[in-house]
């Protein structure tokens, strides 16, 4: 059963269109993520789902009622905010009740459900606290109580670990996993931390200036973006777009990188549908999609010599910052496999994982 | 991002719902109803008496503009008007020279510092009655100053300007100063300690001596107060009147007498409505003339801040 | 320029800098003091005064201090209850009950009108929304001349003119621009994200303002209510023009019977009257403190 729908939404303030033709839906108990960057639209397309913010047209459905025209209390949802938005004069305790007073709910059930609540997220001792005595940690924890003693059918978290040092977030995160695989509630979570995403979510939306760009599970979206935005958004470091060209010899269909040396860097036969030689592309690959070819690692046939302009090792892995034709290319190596800066290096590329892109239309092209 | 009411869809929305939507503004609805009347209906009112031909009551008789005429024919107007210009340069600028003066003191991290700031700041608490009454009996010759030197033996001591026709102008400016500096002050004072403190410490690496930094460093760069504090002072003194009232009562003659003062004789001594709100107009007129640019370029400065932000 | 005899004064850093730092710390210090004097004398002076018997402020004026073996507080009790002041033999009381009467319910009425005004333009949108503020705040401009015939006749209308309920209903309504600016510029603050999470909680435009936006309130409730009690009962005009006999405030009050100079003066009675008129306020501001500041820096910026 879908557990939210949303149809044809589109959302403008006068003149300026916010979100255009969204359609979506969520079958009960999934997590969804809403990511995109800063000013694509998901932080309204949250609101509206919880009914802050009015739709311009379309339709929200949450269990296959229409809930257009519902105020936010009627809709059975429960929100985690950015900022946690707790109610600084209340202790933890009355800001978990608060929403059940509102709804008249008797005081002893009321007790029970915080108790049930405070147990499930260990906040027990914090219960008789103000939020200006909590860490961010705790307050994070009791923004999710808050959410959770409603019991709705709809969880929404609005970037809720982004005020939390990086840490915490990832305890958090986990955290956040877990709480979902043991209430397995329908959950809607923006975030413009595509790692967060890609570790929480069953599926992703991936949002760009008020258009769905994406919408799948997080592995789809990864290995078979639907354009370059998608592309370059997910992933870190980002995927690497060069410029070139479609070429056709007895061996298939290849690619060669614009003003490089000619070499013909062949493409798997599943990605060469639609193609036409001559055709300019841009060409995708990913940093880890790179080995250098004196490592041996894999298969070295499709090889490109690159000239190493900067060498960064972060620990786990070593980012080579490199040029190829006057492009740039990132390339993540195993550390042992690093080469100096300054030298010339073939690397070789995993063909089979690469995106080609049509330049004017952005999208991907071989299927 | 407001919270905004879903008002814009009602096509279904339960009448409950749609009630509950217009809350804010049905409680709202009396105020608005209290600010139109207030600002807008008593503005056209006035306007409208003062183009009328009214004296002791108001009577609906239209006859244009005479009214403006006579006033700005009438000695007393055009003196107190001449009145507001000479009190509100050196009362603006006295209040803010001596408020800097002593923000600038009080930021010297000087011990009790909130007790300097209480004393300073308290004449604004009092009101221009009470503070005119008081200063009233220590500018009189008969009972103040003047006096006190006599009784110490200085026979020939004569400080009378609060009734001399062309100094008593000055012990209005005085006294106004001494009831607004605090004000300016605290307003100041705010600003300095808004400035960042590795601003100073640059300016004391670079050599330069502590007045210089507040001269050339510190104080430039608050001079938005200082607009502020000159546009809240000038309205001040554009609607001077109790403390006139008080100390001088315009006098002595009309030297003194200042607009506000002119407004209350013709409407409530001389049954001279119409020209008595010919002369309130004047007001807001000049009012308008402190306000609208400072409006104007406030609204310039946080559209400039926005850009930059946003 | 001047610059270079004080460089060596003030720098910090300057060789030999501790004995110099003294010596501008004790120019500080006595410059502050000199300020001090001034600002307080005025205030001093007429409370000396109280204390004094007519004859000697007579010989002396009011710059001399009280003669400890004369001095009395008997004229404290004159000016409150006995001291006839046209025709009527009550002292200030009367009129201090007046500006009471005025003053208390005049500031509580706008500052409830304001708070909740400031909640509404805070915290919900709607359309006209800021030229409605923008209209509000307008108010805090008018010159009270522009609004003294318009009053007169409304007040008139209503039954009202020459009545404390008058007063009070005329600074109100003056009063809920100010408490509008404040408190919604305080509002403003609080971050819509609680507005939102107490909506999907399920609490209502009453419930919202009652347990979250009230309980947040106290520093501006304090503001706004020094701002409106001090400005109510300091004002003048309004309680001249509109009230007249026993019916005035003590501001108008104490011009009417210190500031004819017919028949014989009681220096001493008048200044306890005076005293007495400043001291609500003063307390208020005392008491107050920084929160007077405060809403200073607020109505004079914003």
């Amino acid at each position: 059963m879908s557990s939210l729908t949303i149809k044809d939404l589109r959302k403008s303030y006068g003149e300026v269109e916010v979100l255009t033709d969204i359609n979506l839906e969520a079958d009960s108990g999934e997590f969804i993520a809403l990511v995109g960057p800063s000013g694509c639209g998901k932080s309204t397309l949250l609101s509206i789902i919880a009914g802050l913010e009015s739709v311009t047209s379309g339709e929200v459905k949450i269990e296959d009622r229409l809930v257009n025209n519902d105020a936010p209390k009627d809709r059975d949802i429960a929100m985690v905010f950015q900022s946690y938005a707790l109610y600084p004069t209340m202790t933890v305790r009355e800001n978990m009740t608060f929403g059940m007073e509102c709804r008249n709910i008797p005081k002893a059930e009321q007790k029970d459900t915080v108790a049930r609540v405070a147990d499930l997220l260990q906040i027990g001792p914090l219960l008789d606290r103000k939020p200006s005595q909590l860490s961010g940690g705790q307050r994070q924890r009791v923004a999710m109580g808050r959410a959770l003693v409603r019991d709705p059918k709809l969880f929404l978290f609005d970037e809720p670990l982004s005020n939390l040092d990086a840490k915490l977030r990832i305890e958090m995160r986990s955290e956040i996993k877990k709480l979902h695989n043991r209430v397995g509630k329908t959950t809607v979570y923006v975030t413009h931390d595509q790692v967060e995403a890609m570790t929480l979510a069953s599926r992703i939306a991936v949002m760009f200036k008020g258009v769905l760009q994406q919408y799948d599970t997080p592995k789809e979206i990864y290995e078979r973006p639907r354009n370059k935005f998608v592309a370059g958004f997910m992933g870190s470091p980002t995927m690497n777009f060069l410029n070139a060209k479609v070429v056709q010899s007895d061996a298939g269909f290849g690619v060669t990188i614009d003003g490089g040396d000619g070499t013909i860097l062949p493409l798997p036969a599943d990605h060469t549908a639609n193609l036409a030689a001559g055709q300019s592309v841009i060409f995708g690959v990913r940093p880890e999609h790179f080995n250098p070819v004196h490592a041996h690692r894999g298969d070295t046939s499709a090889r490109m010599k690159v000239l190493v302009d900067m060498v960064e090792p972060t620990g786990a892995e070593t980012i080579l910052m490199t040029t190829v034709a006057g492009q740039d290319v990132v390339a993540s190596v195993e550390p042992d496999d690093a080469p100096k800066e300054g030298e010339t290096i073939e690397l070789a590329i995993n063909m089979s994982k690469v995106c080609l892109f049509d330049p004017s239309t952005e999208l991907r092209l071989s299927a | 991002m407001q919270a905004h009411t879903p008002n814009s869809q009602t096509s279904q929305a339960s009448l409950g719902q749609r009630l509950a939507n217009l809350t804010p503004q049905m409680v709202l609805a009396p105020t608005i109803f209290l600010a139109f009347a207030y600002v807008v209906g008593f503005s056209i009112w006035t306007i409208w008496i003062s183009l009328s031909t009214s004296t002791l009551l108001p009577d609906p008789t239209y006859q244009g503009f005479e009214e403006y005429a006579k006033l700005w024919g009438s000695k007393r107007w055009t003196v107190a008007y001449q009145n507001l210009f000479v009190f509100g340069a050196l009362y603006v600028v006295g209040s803010l020279a001596a408020g800097t003066v002593l923000a600038v003191l009080i930021d010297q991290r000087v011990k009790f510092e909130a007790v300097w700031r209480t004393i300073y700041l308290y004449p604004l608490a009092i009101s221009f009655i009470v503070t005119g009454t008081v200063w009233r009996w220590i500018f009189h010759p008969n009972t103040g100053v003047e006096r006190a030197l006599h009784d110490m033996g200085w026979l020939a001591a004569k400080f009378d300007w609060i009734t001399d026709r062309d100094l008593a102008l000055y012990v209005v400016v005085i006294t106004g100063m001494w009831h607004a500096s605090g004000f300016a002050m605290a307003l100041i004072l705010a600003g300095l300690r808004s400035v960042d403190g590795d601003l100073v410490k640059a300016a004391q690496i670079d050599g330069a001596s502590m007045p210089r930094i507040y001269r050339k460093v510190v104080l430039p760069t608050i001079w938005p107060i200082f607009i502020a504090v000159t546009v809240v002072l000038l309205q001040f003194a554009i609607k001077t009147y109790d403390l006139v009232v008080a100390l001088t009562q315009g006098g002595p003659g009309v030297a003194t007498t200042v607009p506000a003062i002119v407004v209350y004789d013709l409407m409530f001594q001389r049954g001279q409505i119409a020209q008595g709100a010919a002369a309130a107009v004047m007001i807001l007129v000049a009012l308008a003339f402190v306000l609208v640019p400072y409006a104007l370029w406030s609204a310039w400065q946080s559209r400039k801040e926005g850009a930059r932000h946003g | 320029m001047a610059d270079t005899s004080t460089h060596e004064q003030f720098d910090p850093l300057a060789t030999g800098g501790m004995r110099r730092r003294i010596t501008s710390k004790g120019i500080v210090y006595g410059a502050l003091s000199v300020f001090a004097l001034i600002y307080i004398a005025p205030l001093l002076i007429i409370l000396l005064n109280t204390l004094r018997p007519l004859e000697d402020i007579v010989r002396t004026g009011f710059i001399a201090l009280p003669d400890a073996e004369t001095m009395t507080l008997r004229y404290w009790g004159e000016a409150w209850g006995s001291f006839c002041i046209g025709g009527t033999c009550e002292g200030v009381s009367r009129f201090y009950k007046n500006s009471l009467l005025m003053t208390i319910p005049a500031t509580i009425l706008s500052t409830m009108i304001g708070l909740l005004n400031g909640y509404i333009l805070s915290k919900w949108r709607f359309r006209y929304d800021g030229l409605i503020f923008g209209l509000i705040t307008l108010g805090v401009f008018m010159p009270q001349q522009m609004t003294l015939l318009p009053w007169a006749f409304v007040l008139g209308k209503l039954g009202l003119s020459n009545t404390i309920a008058g007063l009070v209903f005329v600074h109100t309504v003056q009063g809920i621009s100010f408490t509008t600016l404040f408190c919604r510029n305080y509002f403003v603050s609080i971050p819509d994200d609680l507005i939102k999470a107490a909506r999907i909680d399920g609490a209502g435009f009453w419930r919202i303002f009652r347990r979250i936006i009230l309980p947040l309130s106290p520093p501006i409730v304090i503001v706004t209510v020094i701002w409106q009690f001090t400005g109510i009962w300091n004002e003048f005009l309004f309680g001249t023009v509109f009230t007249s006999g026993g019916n005035q405030p003590i501001t108008s009050a104490i011009v009417a019977f210190s500031g004819s100079g017919t028949g014989e003066r009681h220096y001493n009675i008048e200044a306890a009257a005076v005293i007495m008129a400043a001291l609500p306020p003063l307390f208020i501001y005392i008491a107050g403190g920084k929160y007077f500041v405060r809403g200073l820096t607020q109505g004079a910026v914003k």
